[in-house]
Parts: structure tokens; C-alpha cells; sequence
């Protein structure tokens, strides 16, 4: 464990280990490069790395089994999921239950990937200083008191069922430290349709990078904070409260919520 | 093989009882022209028999040896007669006209006397029929006939002066007369043989008649449906079997038509899924094997693009590359959106405010002012059960390509919305109805709503007149015009060829009035109560399907619409008209989804007037 590197990626293509250790190491990460799962195991026992970048469709072990495997043998790398098969499951699955802090679809630029990757190292520093600061340790929650009845997609965004059949969907406090602030949001428009696992908005970080949001649950935009696309700054301060995004009629709330944490 | 051929088995079946039935008729006509022959030669043999006796009579009663001598010798000498002779009641032969044998003695058991002396006591009657004999005096001479004449005494004779005969002899002698045969039997063989010929001629010409309308009637249609059977067993669905006839054979063939064109139209519907299907498989594989490389050529670029700021001629090329890259990543991703398939998550829907959203998306695409969207929505349309989401998507879809056709000029895109029932107006409007005669009863000359009419002739106590139905089936709108009370004699036909129409054997049940049949081709039989105001009516193919309510909504455009021959591929994946512009995957994601909704999706074009697509979705389902 003598030695911290910053990235391991994984993943059997080798031309896409290729590209990542190119292109972060271009940009002063020291990263490692593992061509299967098992391999990836043996440099994570061996050394410490800040993030891992995992690929889900491997042979051998897949992007989950990993993730459960680190889980088992008590590894606390934060994981980012990344697929050439994006589909709305694989999004939510990475994000929901396995424990991955973030996913991100291939194929991606370099500006998508290093965005990912800094709110993610971001993410779990701020998750370790909470941590550290002997807070809670439920890993995301703890860094952001929310109200009880809130259900969250990973860090990213939650949601709120109202009485009245509706829902109102958000962006967490953990999402908005990551990304050290939103200068701007890209919102949809009242009566478009949101799809769980999709993202639902685009953030804007001061430093020009763009992060999508993940929406965390499906149905009909009835209303968008205006107030939050006006001012973000509303949002980094009340993002669970009157820094909502959208007011929605969910869809199948049902199937949707099995993905959710509270 | 020729004796597996149903034509040469009944040909053969009509010909052999045609054989059994000429050679028994034949031969009985030969035996009784047999007969008469010989009844005839028997007759003939006896009126001489009895000539000869009578001539000689006077003569035998004066005893005139010389002169009986002379008549027989005269008369047995004629060539139509073999002999004649006389013998006493001993058997001696006492006048012969061969003068060789008078003085011999005749057998007992010879052919002239077994007759009556075979019964060991001699009879002295003989039935006329019992006196003739046919025989051969050789086995290979010709036949002949004897004819025996008994001599009786009578009074004269015993009390003539010669008393030659006592009184209490009953039979003097008998006189036999031979006459030949060979004539008769040439006769009876000539007229054997014209039987004969006429027999086997008559057998060959009915075989020719019988095979030659067996094949006609049987044959030829039994082997056209046999090819078209293969045809389709072949997978070649297409082939349509042309019996065009009123017997069970042009039923059956009709039967066999509909059959395959049903077949076709399901195999289409099992091909699409089928083919969407693997190609979902195909494209999720694919995206997955695409997307990687697209990883790398991507990163790449965009992080050489992020470095060669400042070198504007370096930096355009890979501006372009990382754009057009990020294009095949949406195209990868739309392909995927394709393939998920997902079940679609269903909920009750106003259709109505799922095409506004739809025109809000797409109205900020329509080319500015150039295309007008005119909306004619029913807003009492009963709610549908539908993922609002992938819906949405197919309308969509259907106002992307109505703007792309209508293209650079201006236009219009018209949506309209309603409820119908069932299958809707191509087949709840009657286009086509055939009498038994398969004349088109469709009169275009007179309209009910617009639409044309099917007309029937009517009669009844000699008045005569055209009645029409309303085509849309189930409206019950007829116009009966001049029409006279119904009841016994009316007469209802086709104005073309006066078949009658009255479905025979069949009143309304609801109130018994006749009922009136015709056919819709390849949609079966349709009946109806004649009584105006009455109400029942029955069409087998559409009633099972009555009761399915749907919304449809028609996409309108008046842009420059699709050739005939591109039609039937239009939801085939990658079956794209607009070039380069389209993935090709549009319409076929939109059938995909309207399958998943058990709805529909119908197309009718004209090129250069526009495109109008028809979408279906069931209210209950």
C-alpha cells in the first residue's frame, strides 16, 4: 500500500486504457491501466488510487461483480462506471445499490471525462472529510442532512413525492460541492417527458465544464423552478428546497423508486 | 402418375360403367335379334310345312304315288329348301325330294322323331314351338332347321277306296321339312358385329367426351390450385390462383386466395417484428463494438483538439473530426434508443394533449412560416391506454418526415384526431360487393353520404326497380326507394345478371323479413335485413372484431409524397428516402412502438399530392 496513484482504469479495449492514460496523464493524473477485472484487483490490493474508472461489459468478471467484489474485501475507492452500452439500467444500476459515485457513457470527450472525474475525486474527497470529521457515516447523506421522506440517485439528484400524485425533482448538495458550484443550468421545457436514468439537465460549473444531471425519475415536466434557472446560486444554497428543478407527473413512480436510495 | 390423376380416375369410373352398361345392352340386343330371326325362319318353315301338306292332300287321298312324288321332288328342289320327306308312323321314308334315301328307315332316336318318341310312348300332339328343330347333320356344316308336320288320320283317309289306314291309327306319318340356316346366321353375325362397332364407338366417344370435360370442369382448376398450393407451400405467397368460376372449385380457389393473402399479411407483421427484433440484438452488439474504438478516436481528438488552440488550420480539421464523431455517437445511441424496446410503460392518456407536446417539440424545427400545422382534434376522444413518452416519439416522427417531405416550399401539416370502430372505413365502408356471378353491385351513379351505393334490382307483381344500400356497414341508412311491401314473391337480384340476392332459406331474426347476401372480396359474406329500419345485419369477419374501439390520428402533408414501389419497405429499418439526412430507423421505431400498443400504422401517398399516415391505437387494450 506504499504506493497513491491517482486513476486505475479498466477495461478489456485496449485502445480506450490507451486513450484514458493519454489523456489524464496529459493532464498531471498518474493513472494505471488494467485489461480485466482480476487484473484490477491484484493493482488494488497492491496500491492506492484515488478513482477507479470501470468499464461494465468486461469477460471475466463484469464492472458489477467488481464493485461488489471491492465492497467484499472492504476497498473504498470511489468507482465510475463507464459503458459503450448506455442503457437507462446500466445508468441507474452503477448509480443506485452497487455503489459507484458516478457513470458515464462511451464514447466521451476529453473535456466529459475529465469533468466525471474531477466532481467524482471531488465527491469522495468531500465524502472523506465528512467522514473524517466523524459526521454520520452513511456515505452520501452524511455530508447533506435532507429531509427523510427525499429518495436520491446516488449523489446526483433526488426526488420528492408529493401528496398530490406529483413529484419534485432536485439536485443534491453533494452534486453542487463537486462540481464547486453551478454558474448556470440547462433546463427542459414544461410538458417534455424526463426518463430515470437520463439526464435531465445540464449544470455548468464556474470553470466552464458541463456536468449532466441524471434525472431520478421518469414523467412529465408540469413545472420548472424558474428562480433556480435565473439565479443558481439559489440552488447552492437551498438545492433541497426552493432550489427544486422540476415539478413532475411521474410516469411509473413504482418501478422507478426500486432504484433509489432514501 | 397418370392413375394418380383425380381426372383419369372419375374418366375411368364414367367410362367402365359406360363399358358394362353398352356390352349388356349389346348383347341382349344380339339374342333378341337373334330370336326374331329365327321365329321368323320357323314361321316361314312352317306355312310351307303346312303348303306342302295341302298340296299333297287330294293326291295322298286318291293314292297318286307318282304325282306325291312329283309335288315334293318339285318343291324340295327350290334352293331356299334342304329336303323334304315323308315317313310312315314305322319310319320308313316314303316321299323325299332326295330320291336317294326313299325306302330307308329313319332312327327313332334321329332329330325328326326323338320330339316325341324320347318319351318312350310316342306323343301324337306337338305345340308348333316343339316341331322345330336347329341342328347340324355335322359338326362343321351349317346349321338347319326341321320343321315336323304329323300327318292325322281322318275320316277320308280311312274310309278312302285304297283303305290303306285303319280307322284306329291316330298319326299316319309325319312330313319333315329341312330348311338351311347359313342365311340366318349370316344375318345374326352382321348385325352382332354393327352392334359391336356401335358399341365400341360409342364407348371411345364418350371416353373422349367425359375425359375432355373431367379436365375441363376438374382437371385444369384441381391442377391450377395444386400449382398454386406449391407455389405458397414455396414461400412464393404473392401467387394468386385465377379460378374464376361459380362452382365449388372457383369457392375453393377464392377460399385458397384469401387464405394466402391473410398468410401474407401475417407473415409481413411476424417478418417486421421478427426483423426489428435481431436487428435490436444486431444493434445493441454493434453499438457496444462501436462505441469503443469511437472511445478512443474521440478522446483523441477532443484532447488534440483542447491543444491545438492557437493553430486555427489544425484546429478546424479536428473541430470536424470531434463533430462528426459525436454525430456517429448519436446515431450508435439511436440505434440503441431502438433496440432497448423496452415494454412500454403504459398509462391512461388523452391522445389530444400527447400531439400538442408533440407540436410544441416540433414546431420550434418547422422551418420558419413555411409550414403551417393545422390541427383538427375530436375533444371528446375517449382516453387510450399508451407509454406517453414513445408515443409522443411516433408523432414525432410522423411531423419530421411530413416537414421533410414537404421540404423547401411551403405547406401545410394537418393532424386530426377521432374515434372510430373497428378497422375503420376501408373495410367498414363497402367498397366492393359481388353477386353470386361476381358482378360488382358498387353503383357510383348513386351516392348515400358521398359514398357509392350498392344497388340491387328488385321485382315483385311485375313491378321492377333499384334499391340501394348505404356502404358503410352498419349504418342501416338504406334507401329503399319505390319499394313494395315485403313479403312472399319478392325477387331481389343482380341488375347485371338478375342472380338472385335473397340469401334463400334465411329470414331476419329480429323481424323476419327477407335477407338480402352478397360478398366482400377477401372479406367474406355480408347479410342484412331488408326491411328499412330494421337493424340486423351480419358480417362474419368484421363482427368478431365489432366491439374494438380505437383512436385514429391522421398525419397530413401536402409534400411531395412517396413512390408507389417504396411503400410496402417504408418501416423496414434503414429504409430510409431522405439520403444522407436520415438514419432510416424512424419509421421503424414507430411501427415498433405502435406493435408494442397493438395499434397500427397505414400509409397512403401520391406523389407529388402528398402523404397521409393513419395511426391506430385500441381504446380498451
Amino acid at each position: 500500500m506504499s504506493l497513491t496513484r491517482d486513476i486505475l482504469v479498466v477495461d478489456d479495449e485496449l485502445s480506450v486504457t490507451q486513450a484514458v492514460v493519454k489523456v489524464c496523464g496529459a493532464e498531471g493524473m498518474s493513472v494505471t491501466a488494467a485489461n480485466d477485472a482480476s487484473e484490477a484487483l491484484r493493482y488494488l490490493e497492491r496500491c492506492t488510487f484515488r478513482l477507479v474508472l470501470c468499464d461494465i461489459m468486461m469477460s471475466g468478471l463484469d464492472g458489477f461483480e467488481l464493485l461488489a467484489e471491492l465492497a467484499r474485501k472492504g476497498i473504498q475507492t470511489p468507482v465510475v462506471m463507464m459503458t459503450g452500452y448506455s442503457t437507462v439500467e446500466n445508468a441507474v444500476r452503477s448509480l443506485s445499490a452497487t455503489g459507484a459515485v458516478d457513470y458515464i457513457s462511451k464514447p466521451f470527450t476529453a473535456d466529459e471525462l475529465y469533468a466525471v472525474i474531477r466532481r467524482s475525486l471531488r465527491c469522495s474527497m468531500l465524502m472523506d472529510e465528512a467522514e473524517t470529521a466523524g459526521l454520520r457515516l452513511n456515505r452520501c447523506m452524511s455530508y447533506v442532512p435532507c429531509p427523510s421522506p427525499y429518495y436520491r440517485l446516488g449523489y446526483i439528484s433526488w426526488v420528492l413525492m408529493e401528496d398530490e400524485g406529483t413529484a419534485r425533482i432536485g439536485v443534491s448538495d453533494l452534486f453542487v460541492k463537486a462540481v464547486e458550484g453551478i454558474r448556470g443550468f440547462e433546463l427542459s421545457a414544461p410538458g417534455e417527458m424526463l426518463a430515470q436514468g437520463t439526464p435531465c439537465a445540464v449544470a455548468t460549473s464556474p470553470d466552464g465544464s458541463a456536468h449532466e444531471i441524471m434525472c431520478p425519475m421518469g414523467g412529465k415536466i408540469l413545472e420548472v423552478n424558474e428562480t433556480a434557472q435565473s439565479s443558481p446560486s439559489l440552488v447552492e444554497k437551498d438545492p433541497y428546497f426552493r432550489g427544486w428543478l422540476y415539478r413532475i407527473l411521474p410516469s411509473n413512480p413504482a418501478s422507478n423508486l426500486q432504484w433509489l436510495s432514501s | 402418375m397418370l392413375t394418380n390423376n383425380i381426372g383419369f380416375k372419375l374418366t375411368f369410373a364414367v367410362v367402365l360403367t359406360v363399358l358394362v352398361a353398352i356390352s349388356i345392352f349389346a348383347y341382349f340386343n344380339i339374342q333378341s335379334e337373334r330370336n326374331s330371326l329365327l321365329s321368323e325362319v320357323e314361321r316361314h318353315a312352317n306355312q310351307l310345312s303346312e303348303a306342302v301338306k295341302s298340296d299333297t292332300e287330294y293326291d295322298m287321298l286318291h293314292n297318286d304315288r307318282e304325282r306325291i312324288h312329283e309335288s315334293i321332288r318339285r318343291i324340295g328342289g327350290q334352293e331356299s329348301i334342304d329336303r323334304i320327306r315323308v315317313f310312315n308312323k314305322l319310319g320308313a321314308i316314303i316321299y323325299s325330294s332326295d330320291s336317294a334315301e326313299i325306302g330307308t328307315m329313319v332312327d327313332k332316336k334321329a332329330e325328326s322323331c326323338y320330339r316325341c318318341h324320347s318319351a318312350g310312348q310316342p306323343l301324337e300332339h306337338l305345340e308348333q314351338q316343339a316341331r322345330t328343330r336347329v341342328f347340324r347333320p355335322h359338326p362343321d356344316s351349317p346349321r338347319l332347321l326341321g320343321i315336323i308336320n304329323p300327318i292325322y288320320n281322318s275320316q277320308s283317309c280311312w274310309s278312302a277306296a285304297c283303305h290303306a289306314h285303319p280307322r284306329a291309327q291316330t298319326v299316319l306319318g309325319v312330313l319333315d321339312v329341312t330348311i338351311p340356316l347359313a342365311d340366318v346366321d349370316r344375318n345374326i353375325r352382321r348385325s352382332g358385329v354393327v352392334i359391336a362397332i356401335f358399341a365400341v364407338s360409342a364407348i371411345v366417344i364418350l371416353s373422349f367426351l367425359v375425359g375432355f370435360m373431367v379436365r375441363w370442369w376438374i382437371g385444369r382448376p384441381v391442377q391450377e390450385l395444386l400449382t398454386g398450393m406449391r407455389q405458397v407451400a414455396g414461400g412464393n405467397l404473392g401467387h394468386r390462383v385465377t379460378v374464376k368460376r361459380d362452382d365449388e372449385l372457383g369457392m375453393l380457389a377464392q377460399s385458397f386466395n384469401t387464405m394466402t393473402d391473410k398468410l401474407a399479411e401475417a407473415r409481413l407483421q411476424l417478418f417486421q417484428s421478427d426483423k426489428l427484433a435481431s436487428l435490436g440484438r444486431l444493434a445493441a452488439g454493434v453499438a457496444h463494438e462501436i462505441n469503443n474504438p469511437l472511445t478512443a478516436v474521440l478522446t483523441y481528438s477532443s484532447y488534440l483538439q483542447k491543444r491545438s488552440q492557437g493553430r486555427s488550420e489544425m484546429r478546424d480539421d479536428l473541430d470536424v473530426i470531434v463533430s462528426e464523431t459525436i454525430r456517429c455517437r448519436e446515431i450508435v445511441k439511436s440505434l440503441l434508443d431502438f433496440a432497448r424496446q423496452t415494454v412500454p410503460k403504459k398509462r391512461k392518456a388523452d391522445i389530444n394533449e400527447i400531439i400538442g407536446r408533440a407540436a410544441t417539440v416540433i414546431e420550434n424545427q418547422l422551418s420558419l412560416g413555411r409550414v403551417k400545422l393545422a390541427m383538427e382534434l375530436d375533444t371528446a376522444l375517449p382516453q387510450v391506454t399508451v407509454d406517453a413518452n414513445q408515443i409522443q416519439q411516433v408523432f414525432i416522427n410522423l411531423m419530421v418526415n411530413a416537414s421533410d417531405a414537404i421540404g423547401e416550399s411551403s405547406g401545410t401539416i394537418k393532424i386530426s384526431s377521432r374515434a372510430i370502430r373497428v378497422g375503420a372505413d376501408e373495410i367498414l365502408q363497402i367498397k366492393r360487393a359481388l353477386c353470386r356471378k361476381r358482378h360488382d353491385l358498387v353503383d357510383s351513379e348513386f351516392r348515400i353520404d358521398d359514398k357509392p351505393a350498392i344497388s340491387m334490382r328488385f321485382r315483385k307483381n311485375g313491378q321492377t326497380g333499384l334499391i340501394h344500400i348505404n356502404p358503410m356497414y352498419g349504418s342501416n341508412q338504406h334507401q329503399l326507394g319505390e319499394m313494395p311491401a315485403l313479403g312472399e314473391g319478392i325477387e331481389l337480384m343482380c341488375p347485371e345478371c338478375s342472380v338472385s340476392l335473397i340469401a334463400e332459406g334465411e329470414l331476419c331474426p329480429d323481424c323476419g323479413a327477407p335477407v338480402y347476401a352478397f360478398e366482400v372480396p377477401l372479406k367474406g359474406i355480408v347479410r342484412g335485413c331488408l326491411q328499412q329500419g330494421c337493424g340486423w345485419r351480419r358480417w362474419d369477419q368484421v363482427d368478431s372484431a365489432w366491439n374494438d374501439e380505437f383512436v385514429e390520428i391522421r398525419v397530413e402533408d401536402d409534400g411531395c409524397g412517396i413512390p408507389r414501389a417504396q411503400i410496402p419497405k417504408l418501416f423496414e429499418p434503414f429504409a430510409t428516402t431522405k439520403g444522407n439526412k436520415g438514419t432510416g430507423l424512424g419509421l421503424a421505431v414507430t411501427w415498433g412502438i405502435l406493435d408494442n400498443h397493438n395499434g397500427t400504422i397505414s400509409v397512403e401517398s401520391e406523389v407529388g399530392k402528398g402523404t397521409t399516415f393513419i395511426v391506430r391505437l385500441p381504446v380498451d387494450s
